[in-house]
């Protein structure tokens, strides 16, 4: 203990030390005078900040979409803020419908919780891929958590995080495109979300994760008031094709996704013939 | 006074978008709105003060709002991700992990941690984007750094086997 020990640090002072905020001399008289713990605060939060100056950086170089130029350079157009207001009251009503189908779950076992709802693992699979759906799909701003232009990235964490290769199929020849994917809790692990529109704005999604149970032999179908949903069960694993489509569109859609996963390279060797055919 | 002034100023406001909405679509759009309200204010605003920081404030302005206008769906948003968005799936140290992390803090202690770290901006300054007092400044980015930390150590183990229990999901720090 120095006989010329500096006034009590400040919480605050840590803080504009960490931010380079704080005159040089002060700097270092505070820097020298951090016990253990301030100085592991103060490690934390710098590595915090340095991560976070990090976050997006991409974004800085990238173009400036034509829209954003156009509206710098422009007075503004209500007609645009009116059709975002009338987006978010979209989501709104997407929110409503899962607040619906989650209460028409919970309603089937009284008592239970809305995740021990009704029915065996694949029934109750199912209906979590049409909540999941209804909350998303009506959604503007934020249908997906990482955009289809990340589409490499996504893959890597959606397969991080359910701790297996996924494969993201592709539906441009029946004129749907990626949106983009997001992460979502399961019973027994995450899932996984992805999301594909067409040009007449309609939206499904193939919403997938590990499922306990018995292979599924064939697709099932499942309809959530206006939600359909195509599902199947294999190698633990659970998928379903759900969306606001007519049956065969839907049913037609689901097949190519199931063959796509049966041909997909990151797929376990030998475990490729199980299902169905 | 001329366009070219925003322009130059965009892809810094679409970054600092970008990490406060957790979302690019999102992070478009208010950048887009900050754009027109500037221009229908382009009246109030200084020559020769700092241009930056007034689009800031318009855009902190129109993020509130906006999410002020979503009180009933951020209450049902509550709710329902106790089901479908679970609370605590954050760990690692990738910049998805981060992003994540960043939109589990309230929107006003989010708000000043990126402007004190992504944007760099002096403390002062945050307390006039933000229309708020210094010591709030402080108070919210000793209280969002803390949360930051917690949030991202928590081990990517613990999630996916979390059976998802409504107490336990609905369980976030306020």
């Amino acid at each position: 203990m120095t006989a010329s020990r500096p006034a009590p640090l400040h919480e605050d002072e840590l803080h504009a030390l960490v931010d380079g905020r704080l005159p040089a001399a002060r700097a270092e008289a505070v820097d020298a005078a951090l016990d253990p713990s301030a100085r592991e605060q103060a490690e934390a939060w710098r590595q915090q900040r340095e991560a976070l100056q990090s976050l997006h950086r991409d974004w800085l170089d990238r173009p400036v979409p034509d829209a954003l130029l156009g509206a710098a350079g422009r007075l503004h157009d209500t007609r645009a803020a009116q059709r975002r207001r009338l987006a978010w009251a979209g989501m709104a009503a997407g929110w409503m419908l899962a607040f619906g189908l989650g209460w028409g779950l919970h309603g089937q076992q009284a008592g239970g919780a809305m995740q021990a709802a009704a029915g065996a693992p694949p029934a109750r699979f199912v209906r979590q891929a049409a909540v999941a759906y209804a909350v998303y799909q009506p959604e503007q701003r934020h249908p997906v958590e990482v955009a289809a232009d990340q589409q490499e990235h996504l893959v890597q964490w959606l397969s991080k995080r359910l701790a297996r290769p996924l494969t993201v199929p592709g539906l441009q020849a029946q004129g749907f495109e990626l949106v983009g994917g997001r992460l979502l809790p399961g019973e027994h692990g995450a899932r996984a979300q992805f999301m594909y529109q067409n040009a007449a704005g309609q939206r499904i999604t193939l919403y997938l994760g590990a499922l306990d149970g018995a292979p599924l032999e064939t697709f099932r179908f499942d309809q959530q008031g206006p939600v359909a949903s195509f599902y199947w069960v294999e190698r633990g694993f659970g998928y379903a094709i759900t969306g606001e489509l007519p049956r065969p569109a839907l049913q037609a859609l689901a097949t190519v996704v199931y063959e796509q996963l049966q041909h997909a390279p990151a797929q376990p060797a030998g475990t490729q013939q199980i299902g169905r055919r | 006074m001329s366009p070219a002034q925003i322009v130059e100023q965009l892809p810094g406001l679409r970054r600092y978008a970008r990490a406060l909405t957790g979302d690019a679509w999102a992070a478009d759009d208010l950048v887009q709105d900050t754009l027109e309200r500037a221009c229908r204010k382009w009246l109030l605003w200084r020559r020769g003060s700092n241009l930056r920081a007034w689009l800031f404030t318009l855009m902190h302005n129109l993020y509130l709002n906006q999410r002020r206008t979503l009180v009933p769906v951020q209450a049902l948003d509550d709710e329902a991700l106790a089901f479908v968005a679970g609370a605590a799936d954050v760990a690692g140290d990738t910049a998805i992990d981060l992003d994540r992390c960043l939109q589990r803090l309230p929107a006003e202690q989010r708000a000043v941690l990126l402007l004190v770290t992504l944007e760099d901006m002096a403390y002062a300054d945050v307390a006039r984007v933000l229309d708020i007092p210094l010591g709030t400044v402080m108070s919210r980015l000793s209280r969002a750094r803390e949360r930051m930390r917690a949030l991202m150590e928590q081990a990517p183990a613990r999630t996916p086997q979390r059976p998802i229990h409504p107490n336990t999901a609905l369980r976030r720090l306020k």
